[in-house]
């Protein structure tokens, strides 16, 4: 029965881990919009690709954000959740 | 051209000499207490000792040790540059040092406007360090800036001045400041400044952290493939993982050179539009005519 609760709760700790990266969706859109839009900028003006390519790299950088939050909690999820959860379960058997 | 003097050269050579010092005893002290182990590992900074403290044990990890051997580094590599300058100009060196100081002064002069001027060393550093920490990984050792106790200092600090300039105008202005556009949005303010300094640690620790986790986990499904496919060779031959070799070197290129230096630059410049965007520039300039004029 030990086994049986200590298999959920590693299962339940990659399937949440992997559930969490699905976040990964809304940094891919929105940083190749970002690019996109910076590639028509320097198509339209070359003369100003420098600041583009800066702010670019900004937006890029902000707008990772959030896919970085789904990252950590997956590496949480991964490397501490188990450890701790099992713990509790013994604590509660006892 | 005129001879250096032998002086000159001598002190170059043990300038030259500390530089590199800490980075290999850094590199020793990881090859005596690395515990032995079979294959690829993910782990974190590995604790050297601790200290009794009343609350807790302070303890001193690896990612410290190695904060502080690039902090030795770049304080030498600076000496180093600054070695022997002159008001000529002449040697490669100083070149180098004269455009670092300017790119960076330019840098925030155009990013903070020219109240801020003073920044520009506190930047450099704080790029040089980020920089120097996250290319620690191509001599093998463990990268301060992937330990996130490390990153949220450095956010602590850039978010402690940001207060003290939104504070500029009193604290009164600064509270005041929460309730804008509507009183309504008070408690969202308060998240929102809250997360800044959030937000920058685990962007830069994110960034890093995740870059060495994909690059462990692509050696390790080479090696496994390579020893699927050449297992059948003869003798020694079946043993070496051919995969391994060279194309792991390709995502060290991305994640740790080109990440490593994109993070810094990415920290530097959201502490600067952070700093100014947040100092209350009319108002400020606005209190300090009355007071003059008073």
């Amino acid at each position: 029965m030990l086994e049986l609760a200590i298999g959920i709760i590693l299962g339940g700790c990659a399937l949440g881990a992997g559930m969490a990266m699905i976040a990964g969706i809304g940094p891919g859109i929105g940083e190749g919009n970002a690019v996109a839009k910076a590639c028509e900028a320097i198509g339209r003006q070359p003369e100003c690709k420098g600041d583009v390519t800066t702010t670019m790299l900004m937006g890029c950088a902000i707008a990772e954000t959030t896919g970085l939050y789904a990252l950590v909690i997956a590496i949480l999820l991964i490397f501490l959740a188990p450890n701790i959860f099992v713990n509790i379960l013994m604590n509660a058997i006892g | 051209m005129k001879r250096k003097s032998l002086r000159f050269i001598l002190t170059d050579i043990i300038l030259i000499i500390l530089m590199i010092l800490p980075v290999t005893a850094g590199i020793v002290l990881k090859v005596l207490t690395k515990p032995v182990s079979e294959g690829i590992e993910i782990s974190g900074a590995r604790i050297y000792f601790s200290i009794d403290m009343p609350v807790q044990p302070l303890l001193i990890t690896e990612s410290q040790i190695n904060s502080f051997i690039v902090i030795l580094s770049v304080f030498f590599l600076a000496l180093y540059l600054t070695h022997g300058i002159t008001a000529k100009g002449g040697s490669k060196r100083q070149i180098f040092a004269e455009m670092i100081v300017e790119k960076t002064e330019n840098l925030v002069n155009g990013n903070m406007g020219k109240y801020f001027h003073g920044f520009a060393p506190f930047v450099a550093a704080i790029m040089a360090l980020s920089a120097f920490s996250s290319l620690l990984t191509l001599v093998g050792l463990y990268p301060p800036t992937s330990d996130i106790n490390i990153v949220s200092g450095w956010a602590l600090l850039v978010f402690i001045l940001i207060t003290h300039y939104k504070m500029k105008c009193g604290p009164i202005y600064y509270l005041k400041s929460f309730t804008q556009p509507v009183p309504f949005l008070t408690p969202l303010n308060v998240i929102s400044e809250i997360s800044t300094p959030v937000s920058m640690a685990f962007r830069h620790y994110g960034n890093i952290l995740s870059g060495s986790v994909i690059s462990i986990l692509v050696a390790s499904g080479l090696q496994g493939l390579s020893n699927m496919l050449f297992k059948n060779l003869p003798g020694v031959l079946g043993k070496i993982p051919f995969l391994q070799i060279g194309i792991p070197a390709v995502l060290s290129v991305y994640f740790d050179l080109f990440s490593g230096c994109l993070q810094a630059f990415i920290f530097a410049m959201l502490t600067m539009l952070y700093v100014s965007t947040g100092f209350p520039a009319q108002d400020y300039a606005k209190k300090h005519k009355l007071v003059k004029n008073n």
